[in-house]
């Protein structure tokens, strides 16, 4: 399966090869980058690099409109921040921001020309009721109101149901874990909270540590069934992977003990292998070695390389091949076997299919 | 080469195979629909409109076409697909070309950051532009429709698009949306309007779209200078009365017809102070378009 032919895969990889774009190929590479969810960081990577002015016009009124967008989308985030700091200071317990906001929270390069949809946080199990009671006070309230769906989200998965500012629109996940009480995989929790980075300014934010950030990240993506924003969560990983082995030797030991240690060792060598195949991250050599021992048996793993490097793709025509959906499909179908077990999933996938439409409104 | 250079049936190909690149004001917009009535609507009031049949380069791809599944048939339906991406519901069939032209709403709305873009008319006489911004309802496309009849150059029914680098308007003459009652009321004032199918229970009511004559379509580049910004308020049996308003009290009303001042941030709040440094603001109510067009002629004859 070849992934070069796609234009924004090439950028990713090096950024330089615009130079040699004709007018048709930016017409391509801007709907591909813009359906990834990506445009905002091409124009950043474009920037670093000082390419904007190799961009012919009519692409680059693109590029600086989604410059635009992503810088309102940070300062929204970050108000965000600061309101939930406030808001959550008398529960007083450490309120950890998940994905996009903590990247932007530490200040990290990849924040740089993300686009936020929603917010989310973790806290302690024991305390989330309290925190519920606390945003709720303050406007979040949920907008879930039916019986089902309650129970699903609090009976069965890892976050209250969403939550909406009635004011501003802001939506928010409460989680108190990073995956479904009733998923295969598990994590230790306990231990997630022992490793966390306070956010300056704040009185009871925090972040991840660096390793379990990628950790985070990587569990998301390869236990998730909606990959159509998959690439950039997998330019995420890359962009953590890279900023952080280049200013600690240890990293790599650090990051692999650390996934063993959480019981996170599998998403691990998913995000590393399709770092590596997809955007070419440089890997050091020993890491093959360290995480051999949790390498799926030879036959699955081909099936899941057919599987994710396909769905992986930008979610663009121009990328699919004629297995591409039938792939998304299967890998959506896997998210939710990971996720629960099937005397729980037949009935919550029949009941979906059935009513999802009578219930959205 | 112009869409009325085209045969009909080939255009009809284009449309429904590859797509047609048209030149809609400062966008190239592909427009790709295996619905007869997107192309047949398109050919008739796009007529004038420039097509760019070996285009490197579009802005936007846009589509509508038939949903997967029973509604394909069973009382038809229709989707806007940006792309790939699908923004909205679907909506009946028989709003497919509608369809297309709000979905291309949506694109610039979206898309277009390089302008302040401002939900107006703009209409141009002897090289001074006037903005007409206006809730639904205000009486903003009947308005815009009766002045471009009248000899004003139609910018736009729907945006205004500000260029905050050189300060000026950049046109988009694409055809008036009326709706309603307006639809007769234009009807009547010229024999030779050329106007699209009546759509029926669309969300904005009855809406027949009206064909911009070919000068403005012709004058597309040609960008103009902000004068006037006019608040019209349709008010049936009411007196025209064009009432002077402060910057201030003007900034905060345009702001609210802004569809991308937040999103500009600093950026926004400068253009819209340029633009209101250069524009002086009037409220105006009509009930009778004859009344109205003397008053907007006579302030053209001022400045």
């Amino acid at each position: 399966m070849q992934t070069s032919h796609c234009l924004l895969i090439r950028a990713l990889r090096d950024i330089s090869v615009i130079t040699a774009f004709s007018l048709s190929d930016w017409d391509l590479f801007i709907r591909q980058a813009r359906q990834a969810n990506l445009l905002s960081k091409i124009y950043y990577l474009l920037d670093t690099a000082k390419l904007l002015s190799q961009v012919p016009e009519k692409p680059l009124h693109h590029l600086q409109s989604i410059y635009y967008i992503s810088q309102r989308h940070s300062a929204s985030a970050r108000w965000e921040i600061t309101e939930i700091n406030k808001v959550l200071a008398p529960v007083n317990v450490p309120v950890i921001l998940l994905k996009g906001t903590a990247y932007l929270a530490q200040n990290l390069d990849i924040a740089k020309g993300r686009l936020f949809n929603d917010l989310d946080i973790l806290v302690p199990k024991q305390k989330i009721e309290k925190v519920e009671k606390e945003l709720w006070k303050n406007g979040w309230l949920s907008f879930h109101h039916n019986e089902y769906d309650q129970r699903y989200y609090r009976q069965w998965m890892h976050e209250l149901p969403p939550l909406k500012h009635e004011n501003r629109g802001t939506v928010l996940d409460v989680h108190h874990t990073i995956l479904p009480e009733t998923s295969k995989l598990t994590v230790n929790t306990e231990k997630l909270f022992q490793d966390i980075i306070p956010v300056a300014g704040s009185d009871n934010i925090y972040t991840f540590s660096q390793p379990d950030l990628i950790l985070h990240s990587a569990t998301h993506l390869f236990s998730d069934g909606e990959l159509e924003h998959g690439l950039r969560d997998l330019s995420d990983l890359d962009g953590l992977i890279r900023d952080f082995s280049a200013h600690n030797n240890d990293f790599w030991q650090i990051l692999i003990e650390r996934a063993f240690e959480l019981g996170l060792e599998r998403p691990l060598f998913y995000a590393v292998r399709y770092c590596r195949l997809i955007l070419e991250t440089p890997v050091a050599d020993k890491v093959s070695g360290l995480l051999a021992p949790c390498k799926p048996n030879g036959f699955l793993l081909s099936v899941l390389d057919r599987l994710f490097i396909r769905a992986l793709m930008p979610p663009h025509k121009s990328c699919d091949d004629r297995l591409t959906s039938v792939a998304r499909f299967a890998l959506y179908i896997r998210s939710h076997y990971l996720r629960m077990p099937l005397y729980l999933l037949i009935p919550h996938l029949l009941r979906k299919f059935f009513f999802s439409d009578k219930e959205r409104v | 080469m112009r869409v009325k250079d085209i045969e009909y049936e080939q255009f009809k190909k284009y449309v429904s195979c590859e797509g047609v690149c048209l030149k809609i004001g400062p966008f190239v917009v592909n427009v790709r629909s295996s619905f007869p009535l997107v192309a047949e609507n398109i050919y008739q009031l796009y007529a004038d409109f420039i097509i760019e049949l070996n285009s490197e380069f579009a802005d936007f791809y846009v589509c509508v076409k038939p949903p997967a599944g029973l509604r394909r048939w069973f009382r038809p339906q229709c989707l806007f697909s940006f792309d790939g991406f699908i923004p909205f519901k679907p909506l009946p069939a028989n709003h497919a070309f509608v369809f297309f032209e709000w979905g291309l709403n949506w694109c610039i709305a979206q898309f277009a950051h390089q302008f302040l873009i401002i939900h107006s008319a703009v209409l141009e006489k002897n090289g001074k532009a006037v903005i007409l911004p206006g809730m639904p309802g205000a009486g903003k496309s009947t308005l815009c429709a009766a002045l471009a009849l009248d000899g004003w150059r139609l910018l736009s029914d729907e945006f205004a698009l500000f260029n905050p680098e050189d300060k000026s308007l950049t046109p988009i003459p694409r055809p008036v949306s009326l709706k309603n009652e307006s639809v007769n009321i234009i009807k009547q004032r010229q024999d030779n309007i050329i106007f699209g199918p009546l759509v029926e229970n669309t969300h904005k009511g009855t809406i027949a779209l009206m064909k911009p004559v070919t000068s403005y379509v012709d004058a597309s580049a040609e960008v103009a200078c902000p004068a006037w910004i006019i608040f019209p308020e349709y008010q049936p049996d009411a007196e025209s009365s064009l009432l002077p308003l402060s910057k201030g009290e003007g900034f905060m009303e345009v702001k609210k017809n802004c569809f991308n001042y937040d999103v500009l941030g600093e950026r926004g709040f400068r253009s819209l102070g340029e633009l209101l440094n250069l524009a002086e603001c009037y409220n105006f109510s009509y009930s009778n378009l004859d009344e109205a067009l003397n008053i907007f002629n006579q302030l053209a004859l001022e400045k």
